[in-house]
């Protein structure tokens, strides 16, 4: 059926989305596939809910996707993991960060924050890490979209080579050591299947 | 030939620098934005902000009479503030190639409203092209100038957001060497009086009919024959989901929908069993295809937002794919002013007035959302200003009238609207946010702030002797992040009866960075009063108990929150761990 492979990376606003899915999408471009991206800039980044879509395969026509259709979402945020699981094909590879950003319902006290986030997820199959502190243990806190790119790689048929070297071109250089230690550390995290949490 | 990932904004760059142009000027818009910020980058094009669209078509027009190519970019609405040169260049024609770049917001991300630019073409008489990804965009762009100079008219690029921000593989060509053209005087084709307008409305048409031929058998215009029992008539981005959607189907994709190439479809009609439109927004091309008597096959697609592969297959019959069930209850995200911002001080100075705010389009139109709600309206660009007088002169209101609206906005038009409630003595207070910058697009330099797309430093508006010179009572200067002061002058001067400008000066957040400071709230003196949650500040929330807590990673340490307790409850608190420098 469909050779297309569809990756959601869903997060919120200035959290490096956009710059982790230029990493993603270059990398499959490196490996030979065709490849589209989406994503929306604006008013959305000023701490909304953002996604960046990034579809490869032998002949990939459209840039966006449908409810049901990613193979892997990978989510920043835990309640963008939960707004965005429909997104997920059933049997898809579900990737989650177990930090929170509380929207501004929520910090205002209009909205109730959600409970139970990580069990539901659990039941969606999630493999759980947290970013953060692998970013942090990297030496660049603001490393954790890469670790997020290090555990979407175990899914995804890339070699490891071509990951760090598209990464090496794509981050300021006074942080290439920093993020591909990111890398590693969440490819790590998440080798075998499980993610430690 | 190497193809490189690239985005449609990148590559109408790209096409506009190998058909040789000279002269790239817009204003920003999303997804407009980064054709120029992306063509500033090569060498020998002159690139400029304009303060609005109107501005920019006239300054690329400009180019084009001195026998230069110009590329003018703008979001749809953008167009309605440029549609007067336009409506009158058909006319006029060209003489170097002057190509419109316009990027349209089908589900409206970033933008007011949906309008579909593909009307404005057909109004204004001006052909319009329509890639359907990265590398259509980049050689579409290319020919656009071609057909420009070949028929004498000013054309139209046409993207939405999926192509503007998408990413595909695009080629690269070398550029065009151009034969060089020069100015010519010829008043008959360039002073648009009546007399002369007459006789150039008439060849319009002669050149329309020259531009349908050449739509009717040009390669923009491409029939796809597959399976004879389906054919389905579509453009942009939707190609796209139709060839994921139904691959089997025929298809005529029109990468030149104006003018309408109607013997091509007719063509296309005589070789398929049915003929189906698929277009997201206005009924465009279905009410041509129909006008030509072809019988369309009724799919219910909607004409309001994006379209998608799924929403394609399933009108054509799929069942609907297997899904995982949504999370119930879950807490809407939506955008707000960053910590730090400065847009803060004077929303929570308006909200503490209890003032009716006629507002206007910018970062600064999230302080209509909770908890602040301190604006009223947002229709367009530079409206806030009109209609606060307007609310004056017809009813006034109880409480104070306040207008708010952006450096980069008050530039674009919101002085002339300062200049009307002068001369037809209004009362008006003007509040020009004067960020150092026009935020909400990405940081783009304006005649306010006094920095060039190129980054080089130019005159800065002088907004004191400006309000001056158009004639307000008072020009007052503030900055937002002293709270207590812009609620000060903000009362005095919605009480005076005259009209005042106040500049609330502070630069963005974003701009700025983060200060070394953070602050941390001493649960025994908070009074669970709530003031500083209200601030609706990123990094502020209320604990179950009631008491405020800071979050000092998302704490950038303005202090706005220092300002407001009334217990001294909030106080510095060590650096956060931010060690600094990742990828963003
Ligand atoms: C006619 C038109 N052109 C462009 C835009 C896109 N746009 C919306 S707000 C804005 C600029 C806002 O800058 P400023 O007024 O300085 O406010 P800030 O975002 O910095 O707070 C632009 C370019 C638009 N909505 N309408």
């Amino acid at each position: 059926m469909s050779t297309v492979t569809t990756v959601v990376l869903a997060g919120v606003g200035g959290q490096g989305t956009i710059l982790a899915g230029d990493v993603l999408a270059k990398v499959a471009v490196a490996e030979g596939f065709d490849v589209k991206l989406s994503e929306v800039h604006g008013m959305a980044q000023r701490g909304g809910s953002v996604d960046t879509i990034v579809r490869f395969g032998e002949e990939v026509f459209a840039p966006v996707i449908d409810l049901g259709v990613a193979e892997h979402l990978i989510a920043f945020e835990l309640l963008e993991a939960a707004r965005k699981i429909p997104y997920l094909a059933p049997g898809g590879r579900l990737v989650v960060n177990t930090r929170t950003i509380q929207p501004l319902p929520v910090l205002t006290g209009v909205f109730p924050p959600p409970v139970g986030l990580v069990p539901a997820l659990e039941y969606e199959g999630a493999i759980f890490l947290d970013a953060e502190a692998l970013a942090c243990e990297a030496g660049s806190p603001r490393s954790a979209n890469i670790v997020l790119m290090g555990a979407a790689s175990v899914g995804l048929p890339f070699s490891a080579e071509t990951w760090r070297s598209v990464i090496e071109r794509r981050v300021p250089a006074k942080t290439v050591e920093a993020n591909l230690r990111a890398f590693e550390l969440g490819r790590e995290a998440c080798e075998g299947g499980a993610c430690s949490s | 030939m190497s193809r490189t990932l690239t985005s449609g904004n990148e590559a109408v760059a790209r096409g506009a620098w190998e058909a040789g142009v000279a002269v790239g000027v817009g204003y920003p818009g999303t997804p407009s934005t980064e054709v120029l910020e992306n063509l500033v980058r090569y060498e020998g094009v002159r690139c400029e902000w304009a303060p609005n669209e109107k501005v920019a078509a006239e300054v690329a027009a400009g180019a084009s009479m001195a026998g230069k190519r110009a590329l003018v970019t703008m979001k749809h609405v953008g167009l309605n503030v440029a549609a007067d040169p336009l409506y009158t260049q058909a006319y006029a024609g060209v003489r170097g190639g002057l190509v419109y770049l316009v990027a349209d917001d089908p589900g409206m991300h970033s933008s007011q409203n949906e309008q579909d630019t593909r009307n404005h073409a057909a109004a204004a008489k001006v052909p319009l092209l329509e890639p359907s990804d990265s590398d259509e965009a980049r050689r579409f762009t290319r020919v656009a100038f071609e057909i420009s100079e070949k028929h004498d008219i000013p054309v139209i690029v046409r993207t939405t957001t999926r192509i503007s921000h998408g990413k595909s593989l695009t080629a690269a060509e070398d550029p065009e060497t151009l034969v060089t053209r020069s100015y010519v005087k010829e008043p008959d084709k360039w002073v648009m009086i009546p007399g002369h307008a007459r006789a150039r409305r008439r060849l319009l048409d002669g050149r329309l009919a020259g531009l349908a031929a050449y739509a009717n058998d040009c390669d923009l215009n491409r029939m796809e024959l597959r399976d004879p029992s389906l054919g389905i008539v579509c453009s942009g981005v939707v190609y796209q989901y139709v060839r994921e959607a139904l691959p089997e189907a025929s298809v005529l994709k029109l990468g030149m929908p104006y003018p309408f190439p109607s013997d091509l479809v007719l063509d296309f009609n005589s070789r398929v069993e049915r003929v189906a439109v698929i277009e997201e927004l206005d009924p465009y091309l279905t009410s041509r295809v129909k006008a030509l008597g072809v019988e369309l096959v009724e799919h219910g697609l909607p004409s309001i937002g994006e379209l998608s592969p799924r929403m394609i297959a399933e009108a054509f019959g799929e069942t609907p794919l297997d899904q995982r069930e949504a999370f119930n209850d879950l807490p809407p995200r939506p955008p707000l002013l960053c910590p730090g911002c400065p847009h803060r001080g004077v929303f929570w100075a308006l909200d503490r007035m209890k003032a009716v705010v006629t507002g206007d389009i910018g970062c600064y139109t999230l302080g209509a959302l909770p908890p602040l709600q301190a604006m009223d309206s947002c229709i367009c660009m530079g409206a806030s200003v009109g209609m606060a007088h307007g609310m004056e002169i017809a009813a006034g209101t109880d409480r104070p009238l306040v207008a708010v609206i952006g450096d980069s906005t008050f530039a674009h038009s919101g002085i002339t609207g300062l200049l009307h409630m002068v001369y037809n003595g209004g009362h008006g207070t003007v509040v020009v946010l004067d960020n150092r910058t026009t935020a909400m697009t990405g940081h783009q330099g304006n005649p306010v702030s006094g920095r060039t797309i190129a980054g080089d430093p130019a005159p800065e508006l002088d907004l004191e002797a400006l309000g001056v010179a158009l004639g307000a009572a008072t020009v007052r200067v503030v900055d937002p992040q002293d709270l207590e002061a812009t609620l000060a002058v903000l009362r005095e001067e919605t009480a005076a009866e005259h009209v005042s400008v106040v500049a609330a000066k502070a630069p963005c957040a974003l701009l700025i960075g983060p200060t070394e400071l953070r602050y941390a709230v001493d649960d025994e003196l908070c009074s669970k009063c709530g003031a500083c949650v209200r601030l609706g500040c990123p990094a502020i929330s209320k604990e179950p108990s009631g008491i405020a807590s800071i979050d000092v990673s998302v704490c950038v340490g303005c202090g706005q929150c220092v300002q407001v307790c009334r217990y001294d409850a909030i106080a510095e608190t060590g650096p956060a761990c931010d060690i600094g420098g990742g990828a963003s």
